[in-house]
């Protein structure tokens, strides 16, 4: 019998990997090969998608962009012994892209059957949770405090006083909030632990439930994540099954309870005191702080809340000691990040490795250039609220103090590349038009702000590129950034002011004697 | 534009079904857009009785989230992702070609049988640009893979309801 993994993810999902599942049953019956299919996770090499592996005496060998029709001649080239052929990409964890990284937190990503807790529990699975249930909840805490986690959805606040803090606190109820509300363009590392490592960020929730003394959680993710949402709640019911979720986790005292909420389509509920409020039911308005979420957080009840990478981190932290990951690292960016290579690249996929690389390097060693051909131009890193970095700091290590020296943010890792083709006047007016979509509507700044800014710069590209329009517009982003309640209108200005100060000639300015230098 | 709406009585049944203890007021209109398609306006006074809030509040929760529809959805609906990662792989004159070979314009509602929408992001960034077609997600798309797509799915509604 041969084993044959096609992955679920819906990466693989949308170039048609349910069509291939189907078409190598048929041919292996039709042929009268014995083939056990396994629906595996992506490995998040998604160039290769769809990624079909089979299992061999010396590994899994690959083939890749698998399509339906190819079938018949991959069966007829004898793929399933893992004979050559074509799309035969070699043993899939020996392909440099996957084997020079270092995956922490993605270390089961794409082996395992997403759902099967066997498969899970094998590959070191529950062995945080086991070490923490045997731990008082103030030395967990100060146990991720010592691993130097911090906050993976951008703002990278160190996970373990959040922890502390919440725990610290005296209520009746509190809750584990997980922020699955993964709207930036160019990010997919939220989307991949849940469609394809579902348990890890539950047992990263349960672990939390029980250091800070929370029975209830919930994890808020985005309408536009079908999939996630349905892997998850799957997941779920069969953590539940297996005595991890209830009254008793793992037949201890302690109780925890865990539900998916869906959002439905607004962007700014990213944030977290907004999903907060929709969580609750209600428009996803943002709220000031403080009072903080981990003091009056979710129904006004001391509540962690944590993007899903930061929770689904949380596990290999205690399976393998704060020590281990904080080996990982450089200055005070301790551990590692998922960097998501996306938009013009020809490797677009997930790379995880330690802080300190450079963008050259993953755009280079990694992303293997642009998929256009064309140099690369631009490179946004940390979503559509971080800058656009010229190619003369792709050299700066990503390190979060290290970028926020030139005014940049690593964010959740996120890289869009852009090439010579790219307009960044135009991207500009995208992200002010992107703000006055989404702003909540809250603070003045980002409502009214964002819709001034779209008409200045549409102003500035139709030609008037008179001193008094360019200082209008930096004199808004002024005023956005300092004036704004929350991220969104906060941090709108930071691609705009990039764009116009690295790229002036797209917005039909002079560069200036230092930017021709670099 | 007018729609043919859910009667009062269809509605405060499906808000009866829906509102079950401790569902908030989001959950209950995602089970309702997900059995009917949208959100009826006649939905809107018994969900405010159910929950004990004002019809202006339920009808701010509405109207504030771009998922929730007011109206029934059109026989195709298009989703295209027109953020960054999809506009450095020319999801612009994507979206060009999809309004020449249909005819209709992005984000204008639908007065003929297809809708399109603009959406920002599906989480494809590394398989730029990204869609949905009638909640079927597909990624790496071309002009020439969108016109087979969109052909598909209109074949396949029209047997749906033939």
């Amino acid at each position: 019998m041969t084993r044959i993994y096609v992955p679920i993810d819906s990466a693989a999902l949308a170039l048609g990997a349910d069509a291939v599942a189907r078409a190598i049953e048929g041919e292996a019956q039709k042929r009268g090969v014995d083939v056990q299919l396994v629906r595996n996770g992506s490995r998040g090499l998604f160039y290769l998608e769809p990624l079909v592996e089979v299992e061999t005496a010396d590994g899994r060998i690959g083939y890749s962009n698998v399509e339906a029709d190819d079938v018949a001649a991959l069966f007829d080239a004898g793929f399933h012994e893992g004979k050559a052929h074509d799309k035969n990409v070699g043993i899939v964890d020996e392909i440099p892209y996957l084997k020079n990284q270092q995956r922490l937190t993605f270390a089961r990503i794409g082996i395992t059957d997403p759902l099967s807790i066997d498969d899970y529990t094998a590959l070191g699975g529950l062995q945080g949770l086991r070490q923490v249930l045997d731990m008082n909840g103030d030395a967990v805490c100060e146990a991720l405090l010592d691993s130097g986690l911090r906050g993976r959805g951008g703002a990278a606040f160190p996970a373990g006083i959040k922890w502390k803090t919440v725990r610290a606190a005296h209520a009746d109820q509190k809750y584990i909030v997980c922020n699955a509300d993964e709207g930036d363009s160019g990010t997919f590392s939220d989307r991949l632990v849940m469609e394809s490592d579902p348990y890890m960020l539950i047992e990263g929730m349960i672990i939390a439930g029980v250091a800070v003394g929370a029975t209830k959680g919930y994890i808020y993710v985005r309408s536009e994540y079908p999939h996630s949402i349905a892997t998850l709640n799957r997941a779920i019911d069969k953590a539940r099954d297996a005595g991890w979720l209830g009254a008793s986790v793992l037949g201890t005292s302690h109780a925890f309870e865990l539900y998916v909420a869906k959002g439905a389509g607004a962007y700014v509920c990213g944030e977290e005191t907004a999903l907060l409020e929709s969580l609750e039911g209600k428009r996803g308005i943002v709220r000031a702080k403080p009072p903080v979420p981990a003091l009056t957080g979710l129904y006004g009840k001391p509540t962690v809340i944590n993007n899903v990478i930061t929770l689904a981190t949380v596990p290999i932290i205690f399976a393998k000691g704060a020590a281990f990951y904080r080996d990982f690292g450089m200055g005070r960016s301790r551990g590692t990040l998922p960097f998501q290579i996306a938009g013009n690249v020809n490797q677009g996929g997930l790379v995880e490795l330690a802080f300190g690389v450079t963008l050259r390097e993953l755009l280079y060693t990694y992303g293997g250039g642009t998929a256009s051909g064309r140099p690369a131009r631009a490179v946004q890193v940390g979503g559509p609220l971080g800058t656009y970095l010229p190619e003369s700091q792709w050299d700066i290590p990503l390190d979060y103090e290290e970028y926020a020296k030139v005014g940049a943010v690593v964010g959740h890792g996120g890289l869009v590349v852009h090439d010579d083709t790219s307009n960044l006047a135009e991207l500009a007016q995208y992200a002010m038009h992107f703000c006055a979509l989404e702003s909540c509507g809250k603070c003045t700044p980002c409502r009214i702000g964002s819709t001034r800014g779209e008409e200045v710069i549409a102003k500035i590209r139709e030609g008037d590129t008179s001193v008094k329009q360019i200082t209008l517009l930096r004199e808004l982003c002024d005023t956005m950034v300092s004036g704004s309640l929350c991220a969104m209108g906060g941090m709108t200005p930071f691609p705009v002011m990039s764009a116009l100060d690295h790229f002036p000639e797209d917005f039909g300015l002079p560069r200036t004697p230092a930017q021709k230098a670099a | 534009m007018t729609h043919p709406q859910l009667s009062a009585a269809a509605s405060a049944e499906l808000v009866r079904r829906h509102a079950v203890q401790d569902a908030t007021l989001m959950t209950i209109l995602h089970a309702i857009q997900d059995e009917v398609g949208y959100v009826p306006d006649t939905a809107i006074a018994p969900l405010a009785q159910a929950l004990s809030l004002s019809r202006a509040e339920v009808h701010g929760v509405i109207t504030y989230y771009h998922h929730f529809r007011s109206a029934p959805p059109a026989r195709v609906t298009v989703q295209l992702c027109r953020a960054e990662a999809c506009r450095s792989m020319g999801t612009e004159a994507l979206k060009d070609h999809i309004e020449g070979h249909t005819g209709c314009r992005f984000d204008s509602g639908h007065a003929e049988d297809t809708e399109l929408e603009s959406v920002f992001c599906l989480g494809q960034c590394a398989l730029s640009p990204s869609m949905m077609i009638n909640g079927e997600l597909h990624a790496r798309v071309t002009p020439a893979k969108f016109d087979r797509l969109y052909a598909a799915a209109q074949t396949k509604v029209a047997e749906v309801t033939a």
